[in-house]
């Protein structure tokens, strides 16, 4: 039973990573932090987010021979 | 314990110079040198030179945005950043270089990672990281002055324009004749249209969905090419020569960098990141597995210049064709752009900038062994082109069977139906005998029978990302030549102008369509000429990031650390000088490029060239010329850089004034140190 939850433990966590690491929960915590640390501020949708975080990470030299 | 094991890998390797040798030797001994490097060397940089303190807030903490500055957890920024700097680079130059024997190579990929490669994108990962994540190019600026950063920029934009060129050149060359290849490939471009659609409107930003999706489709795109290759009415309409397929590369590189990011870019890019780590883990279980023996000789005869690949001696040429496996420029482009930004603690930038560059270097390694388990007359048919070995197959069978590799034609053409080709003759470029590698590899130990579609899938994995950094190397060209046509007349620099966007574009296009153009009409293969041009280039920059770092690291005390950048740095300028020295004044033919010139005009004035390749010798003759400027300029570029930093550093020392650099100013971390 321990063995089973260390297991599931695990694959959360790995869960977790592979979501932060690909940014497929980049808008989570953009609301999140934006919600925390300027309440008055408007929040975007979520496509408008994905839509500046491209044009954003596109803009400047990230990816190499 | 990790020692005893690398020093043991390492001694077997000595001992059998003259006998295969399995590759787990090899592969062990690269894992445990990069675990010490980054155990000791890496931890002893990050302490003593580069002080790294974790107590010291960095600018993902400082202007944290949720944006682009934010404190990311160290194994998250580390994913980015190797996701970011590994591209083809490293698996083409280590193919390349394997004309020499698989010693010269593997030993420049070791010793080059862990004191060169691995130093300087932690280096200048550090320094960005203190400069609040500023680019390479404003670092030169502000800690050399403004001839370190015009050069920095020049060299960025020269090394784009070159390493698109033959990036895309390796994919025509792939693609050429091949209708289940270039069908394949084709198929990519539909798919990541549809992810993007997915990824913007159907499920915004759910990346990983629509990363498995995609991936499911191309795999179903490398089965569905087979079948087009069955089929007599299909497969003509994909089976092309060079020249056309080189024309869709360039249409298709300013399409693409014209069409917003979300709907082709983003979503290749997520594309190939999925398929680039599934892939490098398989192949790294695949020769754990079958650790297959390394059929190339530890050095061949072609170490005198002679190589059929490419010429010139093995110094300084391996030390050029493998740069990004060992120490890459480019990666400080990538170390001082997002990557700092995201970094929650000094102490993270030893995983990020020493690790993530040690993994590459494995990657590296494992190209090399894909390349030498070939049967070394295989492995030269493949990659020597028409114009050395002859372009009848009888012809060139013979003539690399008589440089002491055996190969027949029959064999060729076996191994080609094995791999649904209709010829692996000349196939020059490093991608098909990179796929036939890597499909002899997963063929053995994934399943007998599936070679061809471990073939294509090869190819198609290849060229995915190698698509990828010709859409983005053209798009970021395009802002630096925006910024740049932007002081001349303001309106170019609007990014949003349509009339800017697209002739600026237009232009960058023409900048390596005109080179990968030449490449294709080559009968040498081109890549011959333009790799090492991309080589000098490349390790040009980094050694321009090395002067940076050596410059501030003076002011460190005692000023003797700057040695584990200025070595490094001192290598680097002996190598990239003697190759450009070498191919401007060289009287061989096959090593300079005015040389070169001189010959193919001679041959063109005393008729002594065939109709079809007379024809195209007046380019060629130009082209050569051209590169030798090229390279000239290359090397005046590097010696200026370094004359600046020597007078810099020589200030310094003496305790005159200097640029006062951009450092910021100490302020603590609200992050406990090693929490993060």
């Amino acid at each position: 039973m321990s063995k089973l939850r260390l297991l599931g433990g695990a694959a959360r966590n790995l869960w977790r990573w592979l979501r932060a690491a690909s940014g497929d929960d980049a808008y989570e915590r953009y609301v999140a932090h934006t919600s925390q640390a300027h309440p008055a501020r408007p929040v975007l949708s979520a496509r408008a987010f994905y839509d500046e975080r491209q044009r954003r990470k596109w803009s400047g030299i990230n990816r190499c021979c | 314990m990790l020692a005893t094991i690398g020093a043991l890998a390492l001694c077997v390797i000595g001992v059998h110079r003259h006998e295969p040798i399995n590759a787990l030797w090899i592969l062990t001994a690269a894992v445990c040198v990069y675990l010490l490097g980054y155990r000791f060397y890496g931890a002893w940089i990050a302490a003593r030179v580069l002080s790294v303190d974790a107590t010291r807030a960095t600018p993902a903490e400082r202007n944290e945005n949720g944006r682009d500055f934010v404190p990311t957890h160290r194994w998250i920024v580390f994913g980015h950043h190797f996701a970011a700097i590994a591209g083809p680079g490293p698996l083409v130059g280590p193919t390349l270089a394997a004309q020499f024997g698989y010693l010269p190579g593997t030993l420049w990929i070791l010793a080059g990672a862990v004191l060169g490669g691995c130093v300087q994108d932690m280096t200048i990962l550090l320094l960005s990281t203190r400069r609040n994540g500023s680019s390479l190019g404003q670092m030169a600026r502000d800690e050399l002055g403004p001839v370190g950063g015009i050069a920095a920029l020049t060299g960025t934009f020269a090394i784009m324009v070159i390493l698109i060129a033959v990036l895309g050149l390796v994919v025509v060359n792939a693609m050429k004749h091949s209708p289940w290849a270039t069908s394949t490939v084709l198929s990519t471009i539909p798919v990541a249209l549809f992810i993007g659609l997915y990824l913007r409107i159907v499920r915004p930003g759910r990346v990983i969905e629509g990363s498995l999706l995609g991936a499911a489709l191309v795999l179903l795109g490398v089965i569905a090419g087979g079948w087009v290759n069955q089929s007599p009415t299909l497969r003509p309409l994909f089976d092309h020569p060079g020249l056309p397929l080189a024309g869709c590369v360039i249409a298709y590189g300013w399409i693409a960098a014209i069409l917003p990011v979300w709907l082709l870019l983003a979503p290749r890019d997520y594309l190939s990141t999925f398929l680039k780590l599934g892939t490098v883990i398989a192949l790294a279980i695949a020769i754990v597995i079958m650790h297959p023996l390394i059929k190339m000789p530890a050095l061949t005869q072609f170490t005198d210049g002679s190589g059929p690949l490419f010429g010139g001696k093995v110094f300084p040429f391996v030390f050029i064709t493998i740069a990004c496996g060992s120490v890459s420029g480019f990666h400080a482009l990538i170390a001082s752009g997002t990557t700092p930004k995201l970094i929650s603690s000094e102490g993270d930038v030893r995983l990020v900038g020493y690790g993530a560059m040690a993994l590459e270097a494995l990657v590296a390694i494992m190209a090399m062994i894909a390349a030498t388990l070939l049967d070394p007359g295989v492995f030269f048919a493949i990659n020597v082109g028409t114009g050395i070995a002859g372009a009848a197959p009888d012809a060139a069978a013979a003539t690399i069977s008589s440089w002491g590799f055996p190969v027949t034609v029959q064999e060729m053409q076996a191994l080609a139906r094995q791999m649904g080709e209709s010829s692996l003759f000349a196939r020059t470029g490093g991608a098909p005998s990179l796929a036939v590698g890597m499909a002899s590899i997963f063929g053995t130990t994934f399943g007998r029978g599936l070679a061809s579609l471990w073939y294509h899938f090869a190819i198609m994995f290849e060229a995915v990302f190698i698509l990828t950094t010709v859409d983005a190397g053209t798009r970021v060209a395009r802002f630096m030549l925006q910024d740049l046509l932007g002081q001349l007349w303001r309106p170019m620099a609007r990014t949003s102008w349509y009339p800017a966007v697209l002739s600026s574009s237009a232009l960058v296009v023409a900048a390596w369509g005109y080179f990968l153009y030449i490449g294709v009409i080559d009968p040498n293969g081109g890549v011959n000429i333009l790799w090492p041009l991309f080589g000098i280039a490349n390790q040009m920059l980094a050694a321009i990031a090395l002067s940076i770092a050596t410059g501030i690291l003076v002011k460190a005390r005692p000023p003797r650390y700057a040695l584990v950048t200025a070595l490094p740095l001192a290598w680097l300028t002996i190598v990239t000088t003697t190759a450009a020295w070498q191919k401007i004044v060289s009287t061989d033919a096959r090593v300079g490029f005015f040389a070169a010139a001189r010959d193919l005009a001679g041959q063109l004035a005393s008729g002594k060239l065939s109709p079809d390749r007379a024809a195209v010798a007046p380019q060629l003759i130009f082209n050569q010329r051209l590169d030798g400027w090229l390279t000239l300029f290359f090397a005046g570029l590097l010696w200026l850089v370094i004359a600046d930093t020597a007078r810099l550093s020589i200030r310094r020392l003496r305790g005159l004034p200097t640029p006062r650099g951009s450092e910021n100013p100490y302020r603590p971390s609200r992050f406990q140190a090693g929490e993060s």
